[in-house]
């Protein structure tokens, strides 16, 4: 999981405190560029709300770990360090999917069983292995607000196309007049991949053209 | 993975260290968390199983949770396991009671809640509690408006012994429904749909019968 930034730091090309929060927001963002944890992305994306919650419930997760991570790197043998990252992240994972019922339990019923499987979300695993484990805590956790930040925009980019145009509605208000006919497609799986597509065919387009100028 | 010599590497005790010593303090942070949330959860699940008695018992203003103990119903205390709510309304009078059932869905198990009114011997009521059936799909057993009107008015009448329903409730195919105690089910959800028919036949041949025959205990707790 080697990325550009580790490959600075070795090159004595240290990022700045700046780079490290902005390159999660856009050069490496985990979405748009990264493609990390693709299973809620493409499943709770349907609406914007739920989107939104679980972009910040997974920014938490990936901020509270790398801190806690990041803090113990002197501490935790190589041999061990897997297990330990896990036990670390399924630890945040349940505290806020208390915090979210605690919060409302329409919502906590509608994130459903995507809340427990942020503990398997590739992008919180691998900050920690890539990035936590081998930087001070200041930097780690500018690195986690920077990829939760732009992993909540991700989502939120899918959740709210796919509400729109899905339900007629954003974060459940009514956007249309009776008349409109709802893309139940968009709701449904099959509306995420398309989104998902849509956006990285953009992203890559102007990433191709800021590259030839 | 260029940085991975700056990892200490460690003998058989340092790696029992950093399990337990991580294993207690997440265990500490989860037991915590636990006890912090677990007034407020309480609170909203009670909150909401409360709004849920309302919706599926139209035009009541209050309720009250009844124990079955020893073949009757009893007003249930806090540590007895409520059957029914009973709901009453602005003038006391009994209007039904609300019954929580539940059984496997497509997902997980699918929770719900409904009315019954004795007087006209029919569901006039339903809300789903807890499900986590598939969003845009079986999910549509809790939104969807032609789902939902099946329960408006589901007939669940006695045989002349009274100890057993005349026609077990159960779903049918989507549009096909011709006979009051069938439920019209969803295209692109069966399997849920029909989960729902399961759980409120069983449920209906189970309480209704008893619900039917102590119906005068509600009353009477009406009158006081």
């Amino acid at each position: 999981m080697s990325n550009p930034s580790d490959n600075a730091a070795q090159n004595n090309l240290a990022p700045s405190s700046t780079d490290e929060f902005i390159k999660g927001l856009w050069r490496e963002n985990p979405v748009f560029v990264q493609v990390l944890g693709m299973c809620p992305v493409l499943a709770v994306s349907n609406t914007a709300l739920n989107a939104l919650a679980m972009g910040l419930a997974t920014a938490f997760v990936l901020l509270m770990s790398n801190i806690l991570v990041s803090l113990l790197r002197n501490f935790i043998p190589k041999e061990v360090r897997i297990a330990s990252y896990i036990l670390i992240i399924a630890t945040f994972v349940t505290m806020i999917d208390y915090a979210i019922q605690a919060i409302s339990v329409d919502l906590h019923k509608s994130l459903g069983a995507f809340i427990s499987l942020i503990v398997v979300n590739c992008l919180i695993l691998s900050r920690a292995e890539a990035f936590a484990s081998k930087n001070t805590v200041g930097k780690s956790i500018l690195d986690a607000l920077g990829m939760g930040i732009g992993f909540t925009i991700g989502l939120f980019s899918l959740g709210a196309i796919r509400e729109v145009l899905g339900n007629g509605s954003f974060f459940g208000y009514s956007l249309f007049p009776v008349q409109f006919q709802e893309w139940v497609v968009m709701i449904l799986p099959a509306g995420g991949f398309f989104t998902l597509a849509a956006w990285l065919l953009l992203f890559n387009v102007i990433k191709k053209k800021n590259s030839k100028a | 993975m260029t940085n991975q010599e700056t990892i200490p590497t460690a003998n058989s005790f340092h790696m029992l260290r950093a399990m337990v010593g991580i294993g207690t303090l997440c265990g500490l942070l989860i037991v915590l968390t636990y006890e912090g949330t677990l007034p407020r959860i309480e609170q909203l699940r009670a909150q909401a199983l409360q709004e849920a008695i309302f919706k599926v018992l139209p035009g009541i203003s209050d309720t009250r949770a009844y124990a079955y103990k020893d073949g009757a119903f009893q007003l249930a205390a806090d540590d007895d396991q409520v059957i029914v709510y009973a709901g009453y309304d602005d003038t006391g009078t009994f209007k039904g009671v609300a019954i929580e059932a539940s059984g496997q869905g497509y997902a997980d198990v699918i929770r719900i809640l409904y009315g019954y009114s004795p007087d006209k011997l029919k569901v006039v009521g339903f809300y789903v509690l807890e499900s986590k059936e598939t969003p845009g799909l079986g999910d549509k057993i809790e939104i969807d408006p032609q789902f939902l009107s099946n329960f408006s008015a589901l007939e669940v009448s006695l045989n002349k012994g009274l100890d057993a329903l005349e026609n077990a409730v159960i779903t049918v195919k989507s549009g096909t429904k011709v006979n009051p105690w069938e439920i019209d089910g969803i295209t692109g959800a069966t399997i849920s749909s029909r989960a729902i028919g399961e759980i409120m036949g069983r449920s209906t041949e189970e309480w209704v019968p008893i619900i039917y025959k102590n119906q005068e205990v509600f009353k009477l707790k009406a009158n006081e």
